[in-house]
């Protein structure tokens, strides 16, 4: 009982990271280990600077 | 079959008791109804609507394929095009297209009474709105996330192409005009909104140094500690209007608020997005989905009364917050919430990169706008469970019911809403306002009916806070709304300046960021600069060219998707989009017609400039009006001429998009679809293996 219940919490907090995008690097290293492996890494500081800059350069928010 | 045999009588229940509520809301005549039934109604129509009609527009029409690869799994590139569970996909989509349209344009529309603006969400949405947006979203994805500007271009020719990027500009300049109208007349001569608003923007660089410079990318962390700070600025809000010295910093006018806004929106375009934006809009995310389940749950637990009649007598077009009958400007006044062509820019280009596979776009096409027209259902009940009298009071300018407090409650009791002066004193007292008379634009009519919905639930001494807090929400979403907007069109604008002088084009060359901006600020500081002035309110004009622009937009959607449905043999199945478009080209052309040709100036752009200038001429005008009069009567004129424009660009692709079809029904050559080709989805078997 205890550790379904604890189990639904975790994966309540990783569905929350994932809809805000707090796990967004953790993900980006994961992609980035997995499509180019031979590529460095971009920080988490320039990773997170070059993310908002994509996300807001488009129509991202409506009336 | 016995699974069939339940689902059935399942099914017969829902609709059973949809038609029931339904029946109930539209019958219900003399006696105050339940806002249960409008949940009811809403929910059963919607789950109808969405287990049916898009589950057979889904299998029937598009033909959606679940082996088909999508964009984002070909494409995947681990940033914008991404494979992505659809719940997490649904957030953001739903994230993207709820912004403050859906709480306004209801709440004004309850001048009419509760049943036109509810049939119309209700109906809108389910054949119109949620087509739009699922067709739009299908489309796309089978063109790897193209742009509705794109499609356009490719499936119809550059007509489309270059008219849906006009109309898009345009309505971004509208909307955010109006917008801004709304939040200066929330803040206007309230100390308590005015700096718990102000608040918001150091906040949210506050946030934004967190995120970027002390714990880059910890967005949770950060949103945390800005969702406290907002809630402690409502409380000091109330603390500083306590205050005589601080008081009175924060008291001010329309005007120089307006002023106020117009810089700081040229200064949150300018500035890089982490500083302000980004956090701006987590906060604001963050703040819009607590406060709409909020909402929800404080409505199914109070069950609060609606007072509203079902119908008024402005039906007939003489109503105070704006004028025109019933037909069309009920249709124009709620676009958001039941058919919004903003949501086509959202269903192509950002949402179509995220789908992990066909299937999900029923839910999040269709299901996302069901979920927004709930939320413009609730906006209708916050409006209407207030007393008609108190919601006349607060949203009918003082150029309509006079100036004097006295003046204004003797002309609305006088139509039959009675309302006294002491009620409207105890009310703004307790709602901790000075005022609450002609408070115009629907956020304060709509933050005082959450309040007192919330009040009723959590709490009755804690009103003023309600209220304010529901103004802060308000705000802080409609200023990420003018952020994100003037950012966009800026982008926009340089595009196209790029092509006149290269330089120009360049996103990063400060002068022309600076000189690009500045024109998109200016051009929708105008109007709301006239809105400001205009004694009227500026929402009687703003609101009904920014509905029209917005479905105008929403035609040119569904103008492509009904070229692409006839282009790719889908002829009789075309008017799942043929019909919303038939009902918004009527609307938009009646609407036109009437804002062009009335002789009520309260309608008629023209006819307002004429008995302006009539009255200028004759000498009638009191000084300080006669000193505006000019630029109102340059202003009504300029809207005759926006308005016919958005009209024409309509019937440019709607003719543009009929020769299209006509040629390819009689074999004539036509620009080709430009679907991507088929490739399997391994997708499944992946995730299948793990």
């Amino acid at each position: 009982m205890a550790t379904r219940l604890t189990g639904a919490l975790r994966s309540l907090w990783r569905a929350v990271r994932r809809l805000s995008g707090d796990d967004g690097y953790e993900r980006y290293l994961a992609h980035q280990a997995a499509a180019h492996p031979d590529a460095p890494a971009l920080s988490r500081r320039a990773w997170f600077a070059l993310q908002q800059q994509q996300k807001w350069s488009g129509i991202k928010r409506c009336c | 079959m016995k699974t069939s045999f339940f689902s059935l009588l399942i099914w017969l229940g829902v609709a059973l008791l949809g038609a029931a509520a339904v029946g109930g809301i539209a019958l219900n005549r003399g006696e105050s109804i339940n806002a249960l039934w409008f949940i009811t109604a809403a929910l059963c129509v919607y789950a109808i609507a969405y287990r049916f009609y898009a589950a057979w527009i889904a299998a029937a029409v598009l033909c959606i394929d679940e082996t088909r690869a999508t964009p984002a799994e070909r494409l995947n590139n681990g940033r914008d095009f991404m494979p992505t569970n659809r719940w997490i996909v649904f957030g953001h989509h739903f994230a993207a297209i709820a912004g403050p349209g859906p709480l306004i344009g209801p709440t004004l529309a309850a001048q009419f009474g509760y049943l036109p603006g509810t049939l119309w969400i209700l109906i809108g949405a389910v054949l119109g709105g949620c087509v739009q947006d699922m067709v739009t979203l299908f489309f796309s994805t089978r063109r790897d996330g193209r742009s509705l500007g794109q499609m356009a271009r490719d499936e119809l020719g550059s007509i489309g192409g270059i008219a849906a990027l006009v109309a898009t500009f345009l309505i971004m300049v509208i909307l955010i005009a109006v917008l801004g109208l709304v939040v200066v007349n929330a803040m206007k001569h309230s100390p308590w909104a005015t700096s718990t608003v102000a608040a918001t923007i150091p906040i949210a660089m506050l946030v934004g140094l967190y995120m970027y410079k002390l714990r880059p990318g910890r967005v949770l962390e950060g949103s945390a500690l800005g969702v406290i700070l907002l809630l402690l600025s409502v409380a000091g809000g109330g603390w500083i209007d306590q205050q005589a010295g601080l008081r009175e910093l924060f008291d001010h006018p329309g005007l120089p608020l307006a002023f106020a806004v117009i810089g700081y929106g040229f200064a949150a375009a300018v500035l890089p997005v982490w500083l302000l934006l980004a956090p701006r809009d987590y906060l604001s995310t963050f703040m819009k989905l607590g406060t709409v389940i909020l909402l929800a749950l404080a409505i199914v637990w109070m069950r609060p009364e609606i007072k509203m009649p079902a119908l008024t007598q402005f039906v007939d077009g003489t109503g105070p917050i704006f004028g025109g009958k019933l037909f069309p400007f009920v249709f124009i006044t709620i676009a958001c919430g039941a058919i919004s062509g903003f949501h086509s820019l959202i269903a192509s280009g950002t949402t179509p990169k995220l789908l992990a596979n066909e299937r999900d776009i029923r839910m999040i096409g269709y299901g996302g706008m069901v979920l927004e027209s709930l939320v413009a259902i609730m906006a209708m009940i916050a409006a209407t469970v207030l007393d008609p009298g108190v919601y006349f009071a607060i949203n009918s300018p003082a150029g309509v019911v006079g100036k004097t407090a006295a003046e204004a409650v003797a002309t609305i009791s006088a139509w039959g809403f009675p309302v006294t002066v002491e009620q409207m004193n105890r009310l703004a007292q307790q709602m901790g306002e000075t005022t609450l008379f002609a408070r115009t634009g629907g956020a304060p009519s709509l933050a005082v009916g959450m309040a007192s919905i919330f009040g009723s639930a959590f709490g009755e001494h804690l009103l003023a806070l309600w209220y304010h807090f529901a103004i802060m929400f308000e705000a802080l979403f409609i200023l990420t709304t003018l952020d994100a907007g003037t950012r966009v069109g800026r982008f926009m604008l340089q595009d196209l300046l790029g092509n006149i002088w290269q330089p120009l084009g360049r996103t990063s060359w400060y002068p022309s960021v600076l000189f690009s901006s500045a024109v998109v600020v200016a051009a929708w500081g105008y109007f709301l600069y006239i809105g400001v002035i205009d004694p009227n309110g500026g929402v009687n004009i703003l609101w009904p060219l920014f509905g029209i622009s917005n479905q105008i937009l929403a035609a040119i959607a569904l103008c492509v998707a009904t070229g692409i449905l006839v282009k790719s043999g889908r002829l009789r199945y075309a008017w799942i989009t043929a019909l919303p478009l038939a009902w918004l080209v009527i609307i938009t052309s009646t609407a036109t017609w009437q804002k062009i040709s009335s002789d009520d100036p309260r309608i008629g752009f023209l006819a307002a400039a004429n008995s302006l200038s009539d009255k200028l001429a004759a000498g009638v005008l009191p000084p300080d009006k006669a000193a505006v009069a000019p630029q109102l009567i340059f202003n009504q004129q300029l809207d005759a001429a926006l308005v016919l424009f958005f009209a024409a660009l309509l019937w440019l692709i709607v003719i543009d998009m009929l020769r299209v079809c006509a040629r390819h029904l009689r074999g004539r050559a036509v620009p080709p679809l430009s679907e991507a080709p088929h490739y399997p989805t391994r997708l499944e078997e992946a995730w299948q293996r793990d």
